[in-house]
C-alpha cells in the first residue's frame, strides 16, 4: 500500500474516532449486558443460542449503519466542504484517495467489531459460565460480518462518488436489504419463466449476496462452517468490494470538482 | 523557463436539467508566467479566475487546451510536490488541530518525518499562529483559517504557489502580513500566481497582471506599463480659496479644499494656466501629469465597448 493511501486511511479512522462514532460501543455494551442478564433469567437451555443470535445480529446492524452513514459522506462531504481541494492539489492520485478512504472506514469497522465481539464473548461467558469449543465458530461468523462490511463500505463509497448523501444512503441501504434476501431472489428466478426469469437471474447475480455471508443462525446452533465456504465467500466479498471500488474510482476520476 | 504555461485552456459546462445547453466559463486562455514572478490574476466575481485555478490544480478538467507547470503536465504527481495551493475561503478537517492538519498535509506531500516536525512549527510561526498549534480547527476564526491555509500552501517549500483570493477574510494587519509573505517568497525565488479582485493588493505586489472578465482574457502586462499611459492631462495644485474665472475657462475640472485649489487641464493648456497663476501671484504647489491607475485600466478592460464609445465621443 502506498504511504499516501495509509495516511488517508489513518486520517479517515481518526475522523471516525473524533466524531465519536465508536460511542456506539457503549450502547452495544449496555445492550449486551442487559440482554444476557435478561436471557439468563427467562430462557432455559437456549441462553447461548439467544446471546449469539442477538449479539451477532446487533454487531451486523450496528456495523452496516455505521458503514452506510459514514461511507456515503466520505467523498461527497469532502467535495461539499472543499477539504478535497488541498488534498488533490498535492501528489495524491484520485484513486489513492478513494482506496485510502475505503481502508480507513474498513479499519474503523474492524476495530468496532473487535470491541463488540469482546462484549458478545463476555455475555456468552456470563450465561454459560464457560466457553465451549463451538464458540470458536462465532469468530467465523464475525469474519463473515466483516466481509459484509467491506462490500457495503465499497458500495457506499461507489454511490458517494456521484450521488448526494441522502440518495447514496437510500441506494446502499436498499442494496443491503435486497442482498440479504438474495437467496430468495435466486429461488424466484429458478421458478420464473421467460423474460422475468432472465431479469431475476441477472439481478440475483448482480446484487450483493449478503444472505450467503450470514452464518449467524448455524453458528448459534453450534454448527460449523465448511472451509471451502469460507474461502469462496472471502473471494466473493473481495471481488465484489474491489469491483464496487473500481466503479467508484472510474466515476471519481472523471468528475469535475466544482 | 516559464513556471506556468497556459495553452488555450477552455471550460464549458452543460447547464439546465432537461435541455442541456453549454455555458462557457473560460474562453481559450493563453498565458505564460515566468519563474520568480508575482503574477496577479484579476477579475470581478464570476470572471473565471477560480475555474482557471481549479483546472491548473487538476480539480476541474478542461474542455479543451492544456497547461504546463514547471514543464510538467497538470496532473503529474512529481510537479504537484512542487506547488502549493490556497483555495478561496479554505475549509479544513475541523476535528484536527492546526499541527495535526499540517502534519497530515506534510505526509501527503512526501516531506520526511524529521523535516515535517520542524516545518510545521516554522510555518505556523510564519503565519502568526505559534501558540494555537494544539487547538482544534473548529475553534478557529475565519481569519485564522485563512492563515492556516497559507501555512499549508508553503509547508513543503514549493517552487510555485497558487493563491485564490489570499486576502479574503483577513483584517488589515493580516492582509499586510500576507503581502509581506508574498514578497518574501518572491525574494526566495518562488513564483506566485494569485487571483484577486482587490486592485490595491495587485498594484502593490505584482510584477505582471492579467485581467479576465466573463471568461475572456482582456489584458495582460507589467503593472508599470499598464498604468504608465499618460492621459494627456495635467493636475495643477496651488494655494488659494477660489477658482478664478480665467482658470475656469481653461480647466476641465476644478475644486477647492481648505486653502488648496486643484485643477485638471489638457497638456496644451498647462502653460496658459501656469502663466495665469503667476500673474495672479499665486503659489503653485505641484504640476503632475495624470496617469492611468490600475483601477481605471481594469474598468476600461471590463467595459471595452463602453470605453471605446467614450473615446470616440
Amino acid at each position: 500500500m502506498s504511504s499516501r493511501i495509509r495516511h488517508i486511511a489513518s486520517n479517515t479512522f481518526r475522523e471516525a474516532v473524533r466524531d465519536r462514532v465508536l460511542y456506539n460501543l457503549i450502547a452495544f455494551a449496555v445492550l449486551m449486558c442487559g440482554a444476557s442478564i435478561l436471557v439468563g433469567q427467562i430462557s432455559i437451555g437456549i441462553e447461548r443460542l439467544v446471546v449469539i443470535n442477538l449479539g451477532l445480529t446487533a454487531i451486523s446492524l450496528f456495523g452496516v449503519v455505521i458503514a452506510i452513514f459514514i461511507g456515503i459522506g466520505l467523498v461527497s462531504k469532502e467535495i461539499e466542504k472543499r477539504t478535497l481541494y488541498t488534498v488533490l492539489s498535492r501528489p495524491v492520485q484520485r484513486w489513492e484517495f478513494i482506496v485510502g478512504k475505503f481502508f480507513g472506514l474498513a479499519g474503523t469497522l474492524v476495530v468496532n467489531t473487535f470491541f463488540m465481539a469482546i462484549g458478545v464473548f463476555l455475555a456468552l461467558l456470563y450465561v454459560s459460565q464457560r466457553f465451549q469449543a463451538a464458540d470458536g465458530w462465532v469468530l467465523v461468523a464475525l469474519y463473515f460480518i466483516v466481509l459484509q462490511f467491506l462490500i457495503i463500505t465499497a458500495l457506499a463509497l461507489f454511490f458517494s462518488s456521484f450521488s448526494s448523501p441522502l440518495l447514496s444512503a437510500v441506494f446502499a441501504f436498499s442494496l443491503f436489504v435486497i442482498g440479504s434476501f438474495a437467496e430468495d431472489l435466486r429461488g424466484f428466478a429458478a421458478m420464473a419463466q421467460g423474460t422475468t426469469r432472465w431479469l431475476a437471474t441477472g439481478a440475483a447475480y448482480l446484487l450483493p449476496n449478503f444472505a450467503s455471508l450470514n452464518v449467524i443462525g448455524s453458528v448459534a446452533h453450534g454448527q460449523g462452517v465448511a472451509g471451502a465456504l469460507i474461502l469462496s465467500e472471502t473471494a466473493y466479498a473481495m471481488v465484489y468490494a474491489a469491483m464496487a471500488l473500481c466503479g467508484a474510482v472510474l466515476i471519481f476520476e472523471h468528475r469535475n470538482l466544482k | 523557463m516559464a513556471a506556468i504555461e497556459i495553452l488555450g485552456l477552455t471550460k464549458t459546462y452543460q447547464v439546465g436539467f432537461w435541455r442541456k445547453r453549454p455555458k462557457c466559463a473560460l474562453q481559450p486562455l493563453r498565458l505564460q508566467v515566468e519563474e520568480g514572478e508575482i503574477f496577479g490574476f484579476l477579475g470581478p466575481n464570476g470572471a473565471g479566475k477560480t475555474t482557471t485555478l481549479k483546472m491548473l490544480m487538476g480539480l476541474v478538467y478542461p474542455s479543451a487546451g492544456s497547461a504546463r507547470i514547471l514543464g510538467c503536465e497538470i496532473n503529474d504527481p512529481r510537479m504537484k510536490a512542487q506547488i502549493g495551493f490556497l483555495p478561496e475561503q479554505p475549509y479544513f478537517y475541523d476535528y484536527l488541530t492546526a499541527a495535526e492538519l499540517l502534519e497530515y498535509y506534510g505526509q501527503l506531500s512526501g516531506v520526511d518525518a524529521k523535516e515535517r516536525k520542524r516545518r510545521v512549527s516554522e510555518v505556523l510561526d510564519r503565519v502568526g499562529l505559534p501558540n494555537v498549534s494544539g487547538m482544534q480547527l473548529r475553534k478557529f476564526s475565519k481569519g485564522m483559517l485563512q492563515r492556516v491555509g497559507v501555512a499549508q500552501a508553503i509547508l513543503h517549500n514549493p517552487r510555485v504557489l497558487f493563491f485564490d483570493e489570499p486576502m479574503s477574510g483577513l483584517d488589515p494587519i493580516g492582509r499586510r502580513e500576507v503581502r509581506d509573505l508574498m514578497e518574501e517568497l518572491k525574494r526566495a525565488g518562488k513564483t506566485v500566481f494569485f487571483s484577486t479582485h482587490i486592485l490595491s493588493d495587485a498594484e502593490a505586489l505584482c510584477d505582471r497582471v492579467a485581467i479576465i472578465h466573463q471568461g475572456e482574457l482582456r489584458g495582460v502586462g507589467a503593472v508599470a506599463d499598464l498604468t504608465s499611459s499618460v492621459q494627456g492631462k495635467v493636475e495643477v495644485v496651488w494655494r488659494g480659496n477660489t477658482v478664478l474665472p480665467s482658470v475656469k475657462t481653461l480647466a476641465l475640472d476644478s475644486s477647492v479644499t481648505g486653502d488648496t485649489v486643484r485643477a485638471v487641464v489638457l497638456e496644451a493648456s498647462q502653460d496658459a494656466l501656469i502663466d495665469t497663476l503667476r500673474r495672479e501671484r499665486l503659489h503653485i504647489v505641484s504640476v503632475t501629469p495624470l496617469r492611468t491607475s490600475l483601477e481605471e485600466y481594469f474598468v476600461q478592460k471590463l467595459r471595452p465597448a463602453e470605453a471605446a464609445a467614450g473615446v470616440r465621443s
